[in-house]
């Protein structure tokens, strides 16, 4: 037992925080900053976090995750980091050329009192932003929210630094996607295409974060979006605003700065979210859905009619971000499994409160936390089992312990590829994550049937 | 099939000059004494254990990395609870490949969990240290381990948090050893700073708490050393054949009882100089115990460094069956090499790693017939590229003042030479040599690049300028070096591989670096339409 000392008996704790499920602020503004095309994030405090943001990450997509830091040390602590912010300014632009730098705070910044406008509009006047250059920044101190809240204020401080209205209208809807992997940006790029609609994804990482190997590195791949389309946001027709944590504070911004309506709508995981997405694209975009998309949809709803056997009542642990954990609900629920208990670590009542609504209609009252740990997670399981555990790698650990199936889903993902590649969400998506549950659960009843009820067909 | 082109062959002098030609005048100048290309009778300082300069992209981590997660990381029993906002802890979790092996499935074993304090907003407003205390006392509840450490984080340190009086506190009331680490991640210039002042408060609040002496003839500690990808198991596996017992290991697969008993060991042996030095240092003029530099990365180091410990005890048992055990294992070893050396041999690398690892990995590479192009550390010190000698001359500059020094002397109880003055000299004059690293640089061929420090910008452009056969660093570099279509090594976590230490590891080590050199993947960069992009006139099969 790797995680023996956990007690089945489950004792209220009000101050240590055990297996934590969830991680600081920057590391969220850091991935919203890549998905700028040509951007270079930054970590304004001490070196050490920003290592590890970018190891996490690195270590998450397997690609290249270029970041900058302050590397403040004691001096800074105690004078404050104006010198180090506006010298790395400097540095950067000369040293790697970026279009933008996507300044972000740390604990040990914010705690001082850093005041990033200022210094960034000190870095304008005395000239260290070459002209056409941008300098974008959030404030994201990890004594509040999550990585989750990190990058909602990362894409919320770009459009409120870089988004302007022209008064003429470009025809486009923006797509706020929230924190997913760069296949599903690439996969919600491409129904947006099919269904016709122009549209602003931000941020993008896709082709930055799962980029091809040609024999040269590029420190700024293709991928991202431009300067030039986070400032006609404010000239869109509206903003669907994928995942209230993530996407939804960029998205009232852009509609109480410059009026452009904003609809917030789940992440579209599962089909009933898809569902939901495709319509609400179809109806801002003024176009029809087309038979392709139909199409995918049918599949879909055929393979869970397939193989409604065997998900059939199942009961599943799911620990993730609070935005994937309300769709990935709701897709089990629509599958007629049963998501027993579930944690996320980003505070947010309103997560509880949306959890045990979807379980509601289905008859049943889950264990549901946010702010919680997969320690709790893991006691809650031990009282009362299930049969499958969602979430990131470090639920390999419990999977084990408890001897379960475990689909690897969410953030961090250490030790599998695919995720980088392959989208979850939309109908493809959707089909991909009954294809992984499936496996895993039938690979389990394969391995545990006797030698007389092993057999071939399904 | 297109040849690959070589890029033509620079010097060591032109490829520093492209490495400074786009720095700002400042910084070009910073750079220039940390880059450094050896030379004859080379006696020249390198600039080390310096800031990092703001805006560049280091390799470098954390006070509160090098101390919570290098060296209490590997510690099983012990319960670690890092008292600050929630990434620090969830960062260290995990991550560094410390592999344990606890005696039984009962017995204590930590290391799977990340303890926290998750501080909140109103926490770091009001204060921490309530929180860090109900957190201490929840967390015996639960677990009722033997010894708590609290690691301060940035933040924390910020606000005031006496994190030592927190610690006595408990200690107390709980009536278990629970000591405290002031390693704020902006304290000092790299890990190296956290490195120390874990070491410091082990060695104030745990060695010498246990006076039981182990059984065995021969009694050494192995400091340094880390049990990334299972090495400490194989060092355990061949010091236990020669017949040689390990008291404490710091801290590769460790527990609190052999830190706790470190004092008892007759002799230091030293992997990681960077990461320890000092604690051999202290050890001896405490306890009187004598320290040597080792090194267990590649099968002649290991054969070197059995020998050197055999000779330290002089006994002829040992003497001989060190000699057995490594004609034992030495066979297997040339079998592998046989058999990689004409794949490997005439390649070269690049090392960029640690404080120790970028030295001794350049043993294997030699076996293999590899050329170390170009070498450096993360977060040394002059002393490791250079030399003990140059201890005396290095200057403390602000950074490094932070970090507590300890005032060591003689324990009233418990010192007790281990061999007697001219017991020592003999055994100097027989060639063996106490206290002494004779650093990186002297041991690398002249006109080699060593740089202190490596950044992202410096780290693409040599591999650029220098085509190396495989590059080794940690995960941040990995994937703009494999872009290149350079095979990357990692060298901090083995990349799921290892152990790479003792006979069996360097086996490993020849046939993942055979497999790397001789790869197909990294030829296959252009696709047969890009090769020859032209098309000719005609359309169709013909
Ligand atoms: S919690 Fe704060 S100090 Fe720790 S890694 Fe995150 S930003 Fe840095
Ligand atoms: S310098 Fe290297 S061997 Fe030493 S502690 Fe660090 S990673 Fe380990």
């Amino acid at each position: 037992m790797l995680l023996r000392h956990t007690p089945t008996e489950i004792k209220e704790r009000s101050a240590l925080s055990i297996n934590p499920a969830k991680t600081c602020q920057p590391i969220g503004a850091m991935y919203a900053g890549l998905g700028i095309h040509g951007c270079l994030p930054h970590s304004h405090g001490s070196q050490g976090c920003c290592a590890y943001h970018r190891s996490t990450l690195t270590r998450h997509y397997k690609e290249p995750v270029s970041a900058a830091t302050s590397s403040f040390t004691e001096g800074a602590s105690v004078f404050g980091g104006q010198a180090n912010l506006l010298q790395a300014i400097d540095n950067i632009f000369t040293v790697y050329e970026p279009e933008v730098i996507a300044v972000h705070t740390t604990c040990l910044s914010e705690t001082i009192g850093d005041d990033l406008k200022q210094i960034v509009d000190k870095a304008q006047k005395e000239g260290k932003i070459p002209t056409g250059k941008n300098v974008v920044y959030a404030s994201t101190p990890s004594y509040v929210g999550s990585h989750v809240t990190g990058f909602s204020n990362m894409v919320k401080g770009t459009v409120n630094v870089l988004a302007e209205s022209t008064g003429k209208k470009n025809h486009k809807v923006n797509i706020i996607p929230g924190w997913v992997e760069p296949s599903d940006m690439e996969e919600l790029k491409r129904i947006c295409a099919m269904v016709g609609v122009p549209i602003i994804m931000l941020p993008d990482t896709s082709g930055v974060l799962n980029g091809p190997m040609t024999g040269t590195y590029e420190m700024f791949p293709k991928g991202g979006t431009t300067v030039a389309e986070i400032k006609s946001t404010g000239d869109s027709m509206g903003t669907l605003a994928l995942g209230e944590w993530c996407s939804a504070d960029a998205a009232r911004t852009l509609d109480t700065k410059f009026k452009v309506p904003c609809r917030v709508l789940d992440i579209p995981i599962g089909i009933k979210a898809t569902d939901r997405f495709v319509d609400a694209l179809r109806i801002a975009g003024g176009t029809s859905v087309p038979e392709t998309v139909a199409f995918e949809r049918g599949q879909m709803l055929d393979m869970m009619a397939d193989y409604h056997q065997y998900f059939f009542g199942k009961k599943v642990a799911l620990v993730g971000d609070p935005d994937q954990l309300i769709a990935m609900t709701e897709f089990l629920l629509t599958l007629d499994m049963k998501p027993v208990h579930i944690v996320t670590g980003t505070p947010g009542k309103k997560f509880e409160a949306r959890i045990t609504e979807l379980c509601k209609e289905k008859g049943y009252e889950p264990n549901v936390r946010a702010h919680g740990d997969m320690f709790l997670l893991h006691q809650w399981m031990k009282n009362d089992p299930v049969d499958l555990i969602m979430g990131n790698s470090y639920c390999k650990y419990i999977a084990r312990d408890e001897d379960l199936p475990f689909v690897r889903f969410g953030f961090p993902i250490l030790d599998r590829p695919g995720h980088q590649y392959f989208a979850s969400v939309g109908y493809r998506g959707g089909m991909r994550l009954m294809e992984k549950m499936l496996g895993v659960l039938l690979d389990r009843k394969d391995r545990d049937s006797p030698e007389e009820t092993f057999e071939l067909v399904l | 099939m297109a040849v690959e082109k070589k890029k033509k062959v620079l010097s060591a002098e032109a490829v520093k000059e492209e490495l400074l030609k786009k720095y700002p005048p400042k910084v070009a100048r910073k750079r220039d004494k940390q880059i450094h290309i050896t030379g004859e009778e080379d006696s020249s300082e390198i600039m080390a254990n310096v800031r990092t300069i703001p805006g560049i992209i280091t390799m470098r981590g954390c006070t509160y990395a090098g101390c919570k997660g290098v060296i209490l990381g590997p510690t099983r029993d012990i319960v670690n609870i890092t008292h600050g906002p929630i990434g620090c802890g969830f960062y260290s979790w995990l991550t560094r490949r410390n592999q344990t092996k606890a005696p039984s499935a009962t017995d204590e074993n930590f290391m799977p969990y990340a303890f926290s304090t998750d501080m909140q907003d109103e926490d770091i407003i009001f204060g921490g240290e309530k929180k860090l205390e109900q957190a201490c006392l929840e967390a015996y509840e639960l677990f009722k381990p033997k010894a708590m450490a609290i690691f301060a984080t940035c933040p924390v340190g910020l606000i005031g948090d006496d994190v030592h009086a927190v610690a006595r506190k408990m200690k107390e009331k709980l009536g278990i050893n629970v000591f405290a680490f002031s390693c704020e991640g902006y304290k000092g210039v790299s890990q190296s700073a956290g490195h120390h002042i874990a070491n410091n408060q082990i060695f104030t609040h745990v060695v010498g708490e246990n006076d039981t002496v182990k059984m065995g003839e021969y009694k050494i500690n192995v400091l340094g050393e880390y049990n990334i990808g299972g090495d400490a198991f194989e060092i355990e596996r061949i010091l236990e054949k020669c017949g040689i017992t390990m008291v404490s290991t710091f801290s590769g697969n460790s527990t609190y009882e052999q830190f706790a008993t470190a004092h008892t060991a007759d002799l230091n042996t030293v992997m990681c100089h960077r990461s320890i030095n000092y604690v051999a240092e202290m050890m001896e003029t405490k306890y009187g115990i004598p320290w040597i530099k080792i090194n267990f990365i590649g099968a002649e180091a290991t054969a070197k460094s059995l020998r050197k410990i055999a000779q330290y005890f002089g006994d002829k048992k040992l003497i001989d069956r060190v000699e057995e055990v490594i004609a034992e294992e030495m066979p297997q070893v040339q079998a592998v090499l046989d058999e990689v050396f004409p794949f490997t041999k005439g390649k070269t690398a690049m090392l960029f790693v640690g404080g120790s690892r970028a030295h001794h990995y350049q043993e294997l590479f030699n076996e293999m017939g590899m050329r170390t192009l170009s070498a450096g550390y993360e977060f040394g010190h002059r002393d490791d590229y250079e030399g003990r000698h140059v201890i005396p001359d290095i200057k403390v500059d602000a950074d490094s003042r932070n970090i507590e020094e300890l005032e060591v002397t003689p324990d009233t109880a418990r010192f007790s030479p281990r061999k007697s003055v001219e017991q020592l000299m003999r055994l100097e004059a027989e060639g063996l040599k106490f206290k002494d690293y004779e650093g990186m640089m002297p041991e690398m061929d002249k006109g080699s690049i060593v740089i202190d420090d490596l950044n992202q910008y410096e780290a693409d452009k040599l591999v650029e300028l220098m085509k190396p056969d495989i590059f080794c660093a940690g995960i941040k570099e990995k994937f703009s070096i494999q872009k290149m279509g350079v095979p990357m090594k990692q060298l901090h976590s083995y990349d799921y591989g290892g152990p790479y230490a003792g006979f069996k590891g360097a086996c490993n080590f020849y046939k993942e670096i055979k497999r790397m050199v001789t790869s197909k993947v990294w030829s296959g960069m252009k696709a047969p339409w890009e090769e020859n992009p032209e098309l000719s006139a005609t359309y169709v099969w013909e």
